[in-house]
């Protein structure tokens, strides 16, 4: 792997990580989906230099794809779910302070780092040295989707766990298969759309979309 | 001690004293024209404090000698950093204190100075700002460290002269995400530091928003000049770092006329252009909350902790 390919490959982790850390920091629900998008290339290009790296056409495909559905088709029907409905605009009250999130986003990528080394220890490479940064965007992830209220925002968390498990699985095995990797990709756009129409739906019955309040039972 | 270290180190003093109420001019004289105003020129700072320091000398009545110290310890604090850290030259004047430790310790001694001479005057209005100082400082000097260490660790040395050597040798390191990283956490608290928006205003007296000019409230003369020129200098020793840390073209790294001309050419060029985009990006923004300003800070020490994670890691 030539020292440019390198630079690349650390840059588009970096941006990897920095979007996972900005979906948590901003309230606004648009800039959340717009740093999604922003993710979406991060990876795509993850996958590029990956795939030139190896000279696989077969990864340069994998990064068009990635590009098309997490870059433009989800953000799409994330904005499409937002402007659906006119009133909600922010996450307004996290169940964690965004002050908080951030110190916890910090101890999270220290565990990442912690529980991946012997990942890494496995077969030392550029590529693997890059598998916490993997880790710490889907415990980010997992820490949006379980502290924020709002549909949409959880389900930014939910992509942005799954987008930190493909970049896992590129950095270590270089590809798990097109069948494989296609059948995620789908399952991915379902879940999207089945809880686009839910989110819809919930709004139209209950006029809202804060999942907390919809734990009770009521006539 | 060499000798391009001890000619870096006199040359910096007499660019950073004069130059930083310049660079005071040209923020406010940028600021004035996207504003549509004409502006009082590039060197009305310079007016303001010979005009101060012709006054007499007054001290509120009850104060004590900490109060007429801080503004001359403000000043020296700064004076120390600006002779010892790499800015025209990459040797320094005296290297042991060139560290990153040292420095900034030096320069959050010098806003406790200042917020101790606030509580002294036992007023309302100093008491709030330097609670409201301490506060940021409490969050922005962990944040400066973290990310300068971040830098620190490619190179294996916390000198600040090693940092700027070796940066100047691998240009690509400038590009690597721990340096975009530290970069970025640096700006930020560099501008929550120095009292610029959205942090704190710097031109105005409104008692709810004040940080800085609330501490300093009490000061007039002498006194109140000396405070102004060190608050100018620690804008530009701020901006230097920053700019020096990431970009180090143009410094000098040899004896000679031309490399130490072209080194105060290209400092002062770099600070001038951070400076101007800064009063430029200040036009568009309004003041944050205060009650929002640990939230920014709270990112700005994560993105400075990823950027030293992102240095061990993607080595």
């Amino acid at each position: 792997m030539s020292a440019v390919h390198v630079q690349l490959l650390n840059l588009s982790a970096g941006a990897l990580l920095l979007s996972a850390v900005l979906v948590l920091w901003r309230r606004e629900l648009v800039v959340i989906i717009r740093v999604f998008a922003v993710q979406g290339i991060a990876l795509a290009a993850l996958i590029a230099v990956l795939g030139a790296v190896q000279g696989s056409l077969e990864l340069a495909v994998f990064a068009v794809g990635v590009l098309v559905l997490r870059a433009g088709v989800l953000p799409g029907l994330l904005r499409y779910a937002l402007a659906s409905g006119p009133q909600e605009r922010r996450e307004t009250r996290p169940l964690v302070n965004v002050a908080a999130s951030l110190l916890a986003a910090a101890v999270l990528t220290l565990l990442a780092l912690a529980v991946s080394q012997p990942i890494t220890a496995l077969a030392p490479s550029s590529a693997t040295q890059a598998v916490p940064i993997g880790i710490a965007v889907v415990l980010i992830g997992f820490f949006v989707l379980v502290t924020r209220r709002r549909a949409v925002s959880q389900l930014v968390g939910f992509l942005l766990m799954d987008n930190g498990i493909t970049a896992v699985g590129f950095l270590t095995t270089a590809g798990i298969g097109l069948v494989v990797e296609v059948g995620v990709a789908l399952d991915v756009l379902l879940v999207v759309l089945v809880l686009q129409i839910l989110t819809g739906r919930m709004r139209e019955v209950f006029g809202g979309t804060d999942l907390d309040e919809l734990r009770e039972l009521s006539d | 001690m060499s000798l391009l270290g001890t000619l870096g180190g006199t040359l910096q003093v007499a660019v950073i004293v004069g130059g930083s109420p310049l660079l005071l001019g040209v923020m406010r004289q940028v600021r004035a024209r996207m504003e549509g105003r004409r502006g009082a020129g590039v060197g009305q700072p310079w007016r303001d404090l010979r005009k101060l320091a012709g006054k007499e000398a007054i001290t509120p009545r009850g104060t004590t000698e900490m109060f007429r110290a801080a503004p001359v310890l403000l000043v020296a604090m700064t004076l120390v950093v600006v002779v010892v850290a790499p800015f025209v030259t990459t040797d320094s004047a005296i290297p042991q204190i060139a560290d990153l430790f040292v420095v900034v310790a030096l320069l959050a001694h010098a806003t406790v100075v200042l917020a101790l001479a606030g509580i002294d005057t036992g007023t309302a209005f100093g008491g709030m700002g330097a609670s409201r100082e301490t506060t940021i400082l409490a969050l922005v000097e962990p944040t400066v460290l973290v990310a300068i260490f971040a830098l620190s660790v490619p190179v294996g040395s916390t000198n600040l002269s090693a940092i700027v050597g070796s940066s100047l040798a691998h240009p690509a390191q400038a590009i690597a995400p721990g340096s975009l990283l530290a970069a970025v956490a640096l700006i930020v608290v560099i501008v929550a530091e120095t009292g610029r928006l959205p942090v704190d205003n710097p031109a105005t007296h409104l008692e709810l928003t004040m940080v800085h000019e609330a501490m300093v409230l009490e000061y007039a003369g002498p006194d109140l000049a000396l405070i102004e020129l060190g608050s100018a200098m620690r804008l530009s020793v701020y901006l230097g770092l920053l700019a020096n840390l990431f970009l180090p073209w143009g410094i000098a790294t040899e004896v000679g006329v031309l490399a130490l001309l072209g080194g105060v050419v290209a400092f002062a060029v770099k600070v001038a252009v951070l400076g101007a985009v800064l009063a430029l990006v200040e036009v568009f923004l309004a003041k944050v909350r205060l009650f929002r300003v640990p939230e920014l800070l709270a990112g700005s020490f994560l993105l400075a902790l990823l950027a030293v994670t992102s240095s061990y890691v993607l080595a």
